[in-house]
């Protein structure tokens, strides 16, 4: 029986790239000066639902949320062996919470056809964790997180192991189900390099209207409209048309998108700051180290 | 969700696995006792499961001026559903102002189920709350009195501060180890309300096979002394150093998430951000250049032993002993000095 996947990707900056110039004067993180990268776990999740569909068959569908540029994470997704894409990008759901984005996301997953949907744990900007069970009960299905490995799937039914920090648990249920994957599930797989050559030249209609933009700079709106839609036509032909959704099309109700939609707000930020203490050099001589261990010992440090 | 209720009370999810309280839910009691001392609003704690009455009393000694107490056979084990339908149905009825989860592997799966299906907001991870106001410029007006959720951002390299004014109540999970374990009052009560659920075997749509549960092999937390190796030991064999130091102090070995994913030690040693949060009378930091989210777990030490190789490592920056130089040749001369007590 196959299995059709949705799986939820995020790009995100890579904080484990930051260093002072990425830091903005005010303390806030100048997201521009980091690269752009597809979040670790949700790779982990792609992997999971390319298995399921290489064992099983079905239809493996990637939704991402984000600016145009978040295109990229698509296609990395396409070259890896996703069938399907779908861009959901609206200015309107700007400075979405989790809960925020969790009610776009759902709104999005629910066009699709689906038994598994698969998100990352948590991305590595926010840290949160919260999206994929956000997600789960706006969608009204069972969710199954830190899914460590796929134990069976069959007759609509699926069993996993859920790593529980101190320990493990093994769980089953009825199909649909979403479920969050951590880096422990498996090793995901690189771009297909034939994949790779087919898809590189895909595209969203509005990466396709910058890109015409930017080469004809004295065109009218009109006559950039026309050549879009000549370039839009053309790719979709060729099979290389990434979808690309707007609140409108998700029929999302706009008082739970975007800033009115986020409960939480930020009061305020602050870089972290490492603060000096009052230390001391300790020569790396057995006296430097001897003196150092006897005054640990007299302040009763060491007992 | 509900609306804004300045008279609610402060909640605590006081998890219970097996019959036995989590230290977590403890912990939190000590920081909402004080968040409602200061909005002058009661103290509550939720329990669930099967059979937990008698812990109750335990909680009131922590700090709990009442307690909820949901009590099925169905709701013997976590389960995301049962449990988030339970809490959501007592949230609409009692109208609390802030409810707090721990950010275990199961307040982490529970919280943000809630917290959609009651439509409020929910930050995760946080590493302190207390009450403060937030000027909005755009309306012109302050609002008094607000949880203020502090938590790290953006892998630990800032600091966010996040507030929820309008749709309540203000949820956060807090990270365990964070919020110092208050000291038990055997003396003090509480009221305690055994409250009637509706709840049936629909509402558990994920079924537990089998469970194993491993007691960590290091209690990082509970360790006087941590002696924490980095990326910067080199290899497996020579993290042999950092348990050679461990032991002659009678510490636990720790290790950054780098010697974890490296394999030089399992990744029940991790302290930091991702790992175990501690605050050890004494840390050593052996060949750890100290990124951030590792120091956000370790800087709260009461004295910090560093030693590098390279002078510019930020963990000299906290550090309280400083000693530049080759672990290779340091650590077995700390080890020979701490086993001849001078």
């Amino acid at each position: 029986m196959a299995y059709n996947c949705v799986v939820t990707i995020k790009q995100v900056p890579d904080t484990k790239k930051i260093t002072g110039q990425a830091m903005n004067d005010d303390g806030t993180v100048n997201r521009g000066a980091l690269p752009a990268v597809f979040n670790p776990e949700d790779l982990n999740a792609l992997e999971l639902a390319l298995e399921i569909k290489d064992k099983f068959g079905g239809k493996v569908t990637v939704v991402t949320m984000g600016l145009p540029a978040a295109t990229e994470v698509l296609r990395q997704a396409i070259y890896r062996g996703a069938d399907d894409a779908i861009l959901v990008t609206d200015r309107r759901a700007g400075a979405s919470d989790t809960l925020a984005t969790s009610y776009i996301l759902s709104c999005a997953v629910k066009q699709l056809n689906y038994d598994i949907v698969l998100c990352g744990r948590q991305a590595i900007d926010g840290d949160t964790a919260q999206v994929g069970p956000q997600l789960a009960e706006k969608l009204g299905i069972p969710q199954i997180t830190y899914v460590q490995e796929l134990l069976g799937l069959e007759n609509n039914t699926i069993t996993a192991r859920r790593n529980m920090g101190n320990g493990w648990q093994e769980v089953k249920c009825k199909l649909p189900a979403l479920l969050t994957v951590i880096d422990e599930a498996n090793e995901p797989r690189i771009a297909a390099a034939k994949r790779l050559m087919k898809y590189k030249k895909a595209r969203t209609p509005v990466e396709i209207q910058a890109q015409l933009k930017k080469d004809n700079p004295s065109a009218s709106d009109a006559e950039l409209k026309e050549l879009a839609d000549m370039k839009i036509a053309e790719l979709e032909k060729q099979g290389l048309l990434i979808k690309q959704w707007d609140l409108d099309n998700l029929k999302a109700d706009l008082q739970w998108c975007g800033r009115d939609g986020s409960p939480t707000k930020v009061n305020r930020i602050q870089s972290v700051v490492l603060t000096a203490r009052e230390s001391k050099t300790v020569e790396p001589t057995d006296s430097g180290i001897t003196d150092m261990v006897h005054e640990l010992i007299t302040d009763k440090t060491i007992s | 969700m509900i609306s804004v209720n300045p008279k609610g009370e402060v909640w605590v999810f006081a998890e219970q696995h097996g019959g036995k309280l989590e230290d977590i839910g403890l912990e939190l009691l000590g920081r909402a006792r004080m968040l409602g001392d200061k909005l002058g609003v009661k103290v509550g704690a939720v329990l669930i499961g099967d059979q937990i009455k008698g812990l109750a009393e335990k909680l009131c000694q922590y700090g709990a001026d009442s307690v909820y107490v949901l009590e099925n056979p169905l709701l013997e084990h976590y389960q995301t559903n049962s449990y988030a339908k339970v809490i959501d149905d007592l949230i609409h009825k009692y109208q609390p102002q802030i409810m707090i989860y721990g950010a275990s592997p199961c307040g982490r799966d529970l919280a943000p189920r809630v917290a959609s299906a009651i439509k409020a907001g929910l930050t995760a991870d946080c590493t302190d709350l207390q009450i403060g106001d937030h000027e909005s410029k755009a309306e012109g007006k302050t609002y008094k009195n607000l949880l203020l959720q502090i938590r790290p951002a953006f892998g630990g390299n800032i600091i966010a501060t996040i507030i929820n004014y309008d749709r309540w109540p203000q949820m956060a999970t807090v990270r365990e180890g964070v919020m110092q374990m208050p000291i038990p009052d055997v003396k003090r009560k509480g009221q305690i309300f055994a409250e009637k659920i509706t709840i049936q075997q629909s509402d558990l749509p994920v079924e537990i096979i089998r469970e194993h549960k491993q007691g960590k092999k290091v209690n990082l937390k509970a360790s006087r002394i941590v002696v924490a190796g980095g990326a910067g030991v080199g290899s497996k064999e020579n993290f042999r150093l950092v348990w050679d130091l461990a032991n002659a102090l009678g510490g636990s070995p720790g290790a950054t998430r780098a010697a974890v994913d490296l394999g030089f030690i399992d990744r029940d040693h991790q302290v930091g951000q991702t790992g175990t949060t501690v605050r050890p009378s004494l840390y050593i930091a052996i060949g750890i250049s100290g990124a951030i989210q590792h120091q956000a777990g370790m800087s709260d030490s009461q004295k910090i032993i560093a030693i590098n190789n390279d002078p510019t490592a930020p963990i000299f920056d906290v550090a309280h002993y400083k000693i530049v130089g080759d672990l290779n040749d340091i650590v077995p001369k700390m080890v020979k000095a701490i086993k001849a007590r001078v």
